[in-house]
């Protein structure tokens, strides 16, 4: 199967037009801008100094605004794109055209991925600009964390992407997609430490194996990545989080980033085999 | 007047049956079998379509019409073996769609486009030159003056017709209609159908699908009649009414004086004939209808109106 560029850039122009013209992604985009601003103006009221906080104390403010955020703007993305398209006709007259599926999912999946960057840029920007204009930037060391969080939270954000791409893949109509996707936003948010504190009391996991289901978790890994780049260990996080540095060791970082692009690229080649498998339809 | 009346250009018929798959040939399904779990929507189907015919699937809702017409754009996996322009559309989908121009039954596009964003967007994509003029085109389907419309603003005849502009921006040598006219108001649909048949004469090849008996008479070369996606018929629309075995009756107006004359001469040749009203009632087997007009003229019996039922 030769693959067009040209087509995959026409498909991704549009998606990208598409998404910033969506009412529903400029509100999560503009929502993510204004906490952020907010977080940094309110990161230093916990010391009882009022004003803008530094790069640093914003980014670990961050953390929990991202997974919170960032995950339901790629899922719900995802998941309409090729449902709803599906379910209005419209990705039957696309593929009646001279390109091919792979092509499709390409384009598409690289123009909403443009457009969930441009919005994390959009607020990390406007939040790092306005931090660094009144002064509270404290060095380059913490404007390069926080470049690495920007990074990470579009890694994740490319990652709930992907997942809401193979549930669009999966379903016949928009609406069971987004409802879908809300559940797993669900479970990943909220279920996500107090699964992991259940099932390893529960079934008296060992640290290793607590480890390895935290690690499941696109979210937890990003938590795990960002807290790493901030603190430089992770006694935050407890036992499992010793038990990683002492094992992985400067292979942490890398290891959790490349598992964040692991379910980038496992959850899009799941789409593909259903695209085809399903056809138009 | 139907469009049989304003649409009559014939081609010689090609033939019937199943010719077997020769180099002349544009088109040629074999064996083509789509399941649906376990409903078979289109069964064993096989035909050819050489270059300029125009061929009809015709059919009763959930004859397989749109299933057949899916499988030969490749939008949907199937069994058996579709050939294109010499290519197998399930190897080669993307290089043989390059050939066709797709026009669907739902007229689906981006709502939040406009016709002309629309037009450019597709035009990419079928690799039409940059600065390709659009303007003869959408003149000649009188779309130029709703250029500037969003796509849901337009009504549904606009949409038919952007559908066909779009089908047509590569001037490829196939057209895929599914059920093209099915949203339309007569008149819009007798313009579609008397552009449609320009372009036949212009030397498209055209495949569509209509459950409309007289669409497919005033287009198509030869009608593929589907029942439960089985190929039943495979004729020229001519040849229909009497490979179906339709009977057809036919009511002459005569003035009254005639009437007992011509119920004997028709009776005499041994047509089904019955006095009804200011005229009689005949009962007609396929393809002669023709014949108690004859009959009555050389009796000298003016015909003053007739109907056929």
């Amino acid at each position: 199967m030769t693959i067009d560029f040209e087509n995959i850039l026409i498909l991704a122009q549009k998606e990208l037009r598409d998404a910033l013209r969506n009412r529903w992604f400029l509100l999560y985009a503009l929502a993510f801008a204004a906490l952020s601003l907010a977080l940094a103006w309110t990161a230093l009221s916990g010391a009882g100094d009022y004003g803008l906080a530094g790069f640093g104390r914003t980014g670990a403010s961050l953390i929990n605004l991202v997974l919170l955020i960032v995950p339901l703007m790629g899922l719900s993305l995802g998941a309409m794109s090729l449902a709803g398209e599906r379910e209005q006709g419209t990705l039957l007259y696309l593929l009646a055209q001279p390109i091919n599926q792979i092509e499709l999912l390409l384009g598409k999946s690289i123009g909403l991925a443009l457009a969930l960057v441009a919005a994390l840029v959009l607020g990390f920007g406007l939040t790092g600009v306005t931090i660094t204009l009144t002064g509270n930037g404290n060095g380059s060391g913490e404007i390069s964390i926080y470049l690495r969080l920007l990074l990470l939270s579009c890694l994740l954000a490319v990652a709930s992407l992907s997942i809401g791409f193979l549930i669009s893949a999966a379903t016949k109509r928009g609406a069971t997609a987004i409802g879908l996707a809300l559940f797993v936003w669900l479970v990943l948010v909220f279920l996500g430490d107090l699964g992991v504190l259940g099932t390893g009391l529960m079934l008296r996991l060992d640290v290793s194996q607590l480890l390895a289901l935290v690690l499941a978790n696109p979210l937890q890994l990003f938590k795990v990545a960002a807290i790493y780049n901030i603190r430089d260990n992770l006694e935050v996080l407890g036992p499992a989080g010793l038990y990683a540095l002492r094992t992985y060791g400067s292979h942490l970082f890398p290891l959790l980033v490349g598992l964040l692009l692991l379910w980038i690229v496992v959850p899009f080649l799941g789409t593909t085999y259903l695209f085809r498998r399903k056809g138009a339809l | 007047m139907n469009n049989r009346d304003k649409v009559t250009h014939k081609k010689q018929p090609t033939g019937s049956g199943h010719p077997s798959p020769t180099s002349g040939q544009l088109i040629q399904v074999t064996n083509l079998t789509k399941n649906f779990g376990s409903l078979t929507a289109v069964d064993g189907l096989s035909f050819t379509v050489s270059a300029g015919e125009a061929v009809a699937f015709w059919g009763a809702n959930g004859a397989g019409k749109t299933t057949a017409v899916r499988c030969l754009l490749n939008l949907i996996p199937f069994a058996g073996k579709i050939i294109i322009n010499g290519k197998d559309v399930s190897r080669a989908g993307k290089i043989v769609r390059r050939e066709i121009g797709f026009v669907p039954q739902e007229l689906t596009f981006h709502d939040a486009l406009s016709v002309t964003e629309t037009l450019t967007f597709y035009a990419r994509l079928k690799k039409v030159p940059a600065g390709y003029d659009f303007m003869p085109l959408l003149d000649r389907l009188e779309l130029a003056a709703h250029i500037h419309k969003p796509i849901h603003d337009l009504s549904g005849g606009l949409k038919q017709r952007l559908a066909l502009a779009l089908a047509l921006l590569s001037d490829p040598p196939i057209l895929i209609l599914d059920e093209p006219t099915a949203n339309l108001d007569i008149r819009a649909r007798e313009e579609f159908l008397l552009y449609l048949h320009e372009l036949k004469q212009n030397g498209k090849t055209l495949v569509f699908s209509s459950h409309r008996l007289e669409e497919i008479t005033a287009l198509a070369d030869r009608v593929l009649l589907l029942e439960a996606g089985r190929l039943v018929i495979d004729a020229p629309p001519d040849q229909l009414e009497r490979r179906l075995g339709w009977e057809t009756t036919l009511h002459l107006y005569l003035p009254t004086p005639s009437i007992a004359t011509a119920i004997d001469q028709l009776t005499a040749h041994g047509l089904p004939v019955s006095k009804n009203g200011r005229g009689v009632r005949v009962q007609v087997k396929p393809g002669e209808k023709g014949k108690p007009l004859r009959l009555l003229h050389e009796a000298g019996i003016r015909i003053e109106d007739f109907t056929v039922e």
